[in-house]
């Protein structure tokens, strides 16, 4: 009896274990069908919705997912899926046909838009403003002459009571501690804009690390993504480092106010980064950078970021679809930007990238 | 003598089970058994076939850079992605270094845990207890480790680390005043982080032990700390051994905490309080936003760490043959 048992026993194991995995394999596609079956049953137009694909900058992503979302529940016919791995992944991506746009905060090189064969245009759709945090208790404003804070940057200004940090600051008790400097430690938009910033008001900066999403710094410690930056600045006395200015909003720590071009020390807020845009002329290809901006009112730290588009689609309900956002996003968009901490485009910059939407083909 | 007693046997058992005692296998027994076979065949195989397309991938990515770069890249240390100059040398030491520092803490500690929830010292409830609390540590995933060693651990260590660079500052150790993130802080949190593997092994090692070898030793007269020390630890040795072994690899590939942790400075200092690199920290950091040179660079510097990985496995290996060795006849 016993030995019969036991062999019914191991029959039901070797059973189990066939069902078992039997189980795997059905379970997996499973999904399929339902997502299949989603579409039709939420109402939407005739045709069904079209779904675009997008990656790229992390910068501007609290707002584009805002956007999105936003989009997506006023139109019906288009669904917008985002995912911010960074302007470098996002240009690869695009390039590669994996997307159907992409987003950069670093807008495309030339070389870059040669490899995209040419397919490819690039949409300024908000603008954001880099702000130096610090983490300095007992100073509450602090301002940083181009000459301190490139310094700082380099290495060369090591503790936060020397005399160039000191000659700007005459009322604030600046302690005698080290300035440990903060970088991004991925490759990121955020820090091309900021290096391109400090090679253009510095030459032995852009002889020395020059401009790049990821540059050899001098030294200090690195973060990753902007709330890594954020948080090393908050759990490091003596720090001071670059982040999104909506970053630093949020977290609230305090910010430096920076000397502009004109010799000013601008506390960064919207509208000085907003003044900053005007000065600047877009070209033909909308790729304007503002890397030194002029104007009393300025703040030198800002930037556009792009969304790229293609040319042309072969498949006309996309283009349609791109079209149909982009524009969304330079009209009803721009009036949420300011809430999440971006800069809203001028209106005449708004219209000027909505007239060349309709290059879409 | 035996003889009557089988052929009285006999009869019984075929009472007993009837005719289906000798009985062939049937076509489903056959049947499921080959399926088993093959099934199981085709996983493990299916395993290998993964771990060599891998290998291969990288490899071809890698094989330019190699080209270009060749031995240097291990002995320079610069990591310039304006100027295409790539260097791993501070990643290759800092990833060792933070590694040797992680087992070095994670190993005395997690060795200790192993024996107290196995000798008895405890009630065995509490064994219990414990043992699970250390194994839940394996679950918490590698971001919160990072988030906590930022937001916990540096704040707390701070002090600590100010005391020894103001005292000890001639100590190439403490050198350095503590910059936040670095070294210290990564190999802390990796030593926790290794802290189950080892444990969760050792212990099986040390309860592995047959109960005869301290029983004779109690009755010869040894005290316990003789016997655990003299007869149980070294028993099992080739168990902690390999836990040490596992502990290792998985501090060497360890990332996210690290990529949040090490401060990420392609320098390298003996000073456990600067900031430091190591190669999966580089790898995170770095890939997302690569172009195509510098992929190449950090493909080869995925080659490096797993021809890192492969030595250290295949040294424990080895190492552990030749102690195990004259155990053999104990357990």
């Amino acid at each position: 009896m016993t030995a019969e048992k036991c062999i019914q026993k191991r029959r039901l194991h070797v059973l189990g274990l066939l069902l078992l995995l039997v189980g795997c394999s059905k379970t997996e596609p499973a999904p399929a069908p339902t997502k299949a079956g989603e579409p039709s049953a939420k109402p939407a137009e005739a045709a069904g919705p079209v779904t675009l694909q997008g990656s790229g900058a992390s910068f501007p992503a609290p707002l584009y997912s805002r956007w999105f979302k936003d989009f997506g529940a006023q139109n019906a016919n288009v669904r917008v899926n985002y995912q911010a791995t960074g302007s470098g992944a996002g240009v690869k991506a695009f390039t590669a046909g994996q997307t159907d746009f992409g987003a950069s905060d670093a807008a495309m090189t030339d070389a870059e838009i040669k490899e995209a064969k040419d397919n490819v245009l690039l949409f300024p759709v908000t603008a954001g403003s880099i702000v130096l945090a610090y983490n300095l208790p007992g100073v509450a404003e602090l301002k940083l002459s181009r000459e301190a804070y490139v310094g700082i940057f380099l290495g060369d200004i090591k503790t936060w009571n020397d005399p160039k940090i000191k000659a700007s600051n005459p009322g604030a008790k600046l302690p005698a501690t080290t300035i440990s400097p903060v970088h991004r430690s991925d490759g990121s938009g955020t820090s091309f804009v900021f290096t391109q910033h400090l090679s253009a008001i510095n030459e032995k900066w852009k002889k020395g690390p020059g401009t790049g999403t990821s540059v050899e710094w001098p030294g200090g410690v690195a973060g990753k993504k902007n709330d890594g930056v954020a948080a090393l600045i908050a759990q490091t006395p003596g720090a001071i480092g670059y982040i999104e200015y909506g970053f630093a909003v949020t977290s609230k720590q305090p910010m430096a106010s920076l000397e502009n071009k004109a010799g000013k020390f601008i506390v960064p807020t919207l509208a000085s980064a907003a003044s900053a845009l005007k000065g600047v002329e877009l070209p033909a290809d909308l790729r304007a950078w503002v890397t030194d901006p002029v104007g009393d009112d300025v703040y030198p730290i800002v930037t556009y970021t792009w969304i790229l588009a293609k040319k042309k689609y072969d498949d006309q309900a996309k283009a349609n679809a791109v079209k149909q956002m982009l524009k969304w996003c330079l009209s009803d968009g721009q009036k949420v930007s300011e809430s999440l901490q971006y800069v809203a485009l001028p209106d005449t910059i708004a219209a000027r990238v909505t007239k060349a939407v309709d290059d879409i083909q | 003598m035996t003889s009557p007693a089988s052929t009285a046997a006999k009869p019984d058992l075929s009472e007993a089970f009837g005719s289906r005692i000798a009985r062939a296998p049937t076509d489903w027994q056959r049947g499921s058994d080959k399926a088993f076979r093959i099934i199981a065949h085709a996983f493990g195989f299916a395993v290998v076939v993964l771990l060599g397309s891998i290998v291969i991938q990288v490899m071809r990515h890698a094989e330019p850079a190699m080209a270009k770069y060749g031995f240097a890249f291990l002995t320079t240390s610069r990591w310039s992605t304006n100027s295409e100059t790539f260097g791993i040398l501070p990643e290759i030491v800092g990833t060792l270094y933070t590694s040797i520092l992680a087992l070095l803490g994670g190993g005395i500690l997690g060795v200790t845990v192993a024996l107290v929830t196995s000798q008895g010292f405890i009630s065995p409830r509490w064994e219990l207890v414990m043992k699970n609390i250390i194994e839940l540590l394996a679950a918490i995933p590698s971001v919160v480790y990072g988030l906590w060693g930022i937001f916990v651990l540096i704040p707390a260590v701070r002090p600590a680390a100010g005391w020894l660079h103001e005292h000890l500052g001639f100590v190439p150790f403490f050198n350095t005043e503590l910059s936040g993130p670095g070294v210290l802080p990564a190999s802390l949190v990796l030593a926790i982080m290794i802290l189950p593997t080892i444990t969760a092994v050792s212990r099986e090692a040390l309860a592995a032990v047959p109960k005869r070898l301290p029983a004779a030793a109690y009755g010869l007269g040894a005290t316990r700390w003789e016997v655990i020390l003299r007869v149980i630890l070294p028993t099992a040795s080739g168990g902690i051994f390999g836990s040490l072994v596992l502990g290792f690899g998985r501090a060497l590939g360890e990332t996210m905490a690290l990529a949040m942790l090490v401060g990420n400075a392609n320098v390298f200092g003996w000073s456990l309080l600067s900031p430091g690199n190591t190669l999966a920290a580089l790898l995170a950091n770095h890939f997302p936003e690569a172009a195509t040179a510098e992929v190449g660079a950090l493909m080869y510097a995925a080659v490096v760490l797993l021809l890192i990985t492969l030595a250290v496995n295949a040294l424990g290996s080895f190492i552990m043959l030749r102690t195990t060795r004259e155990l053999k006849g104990l357990n």
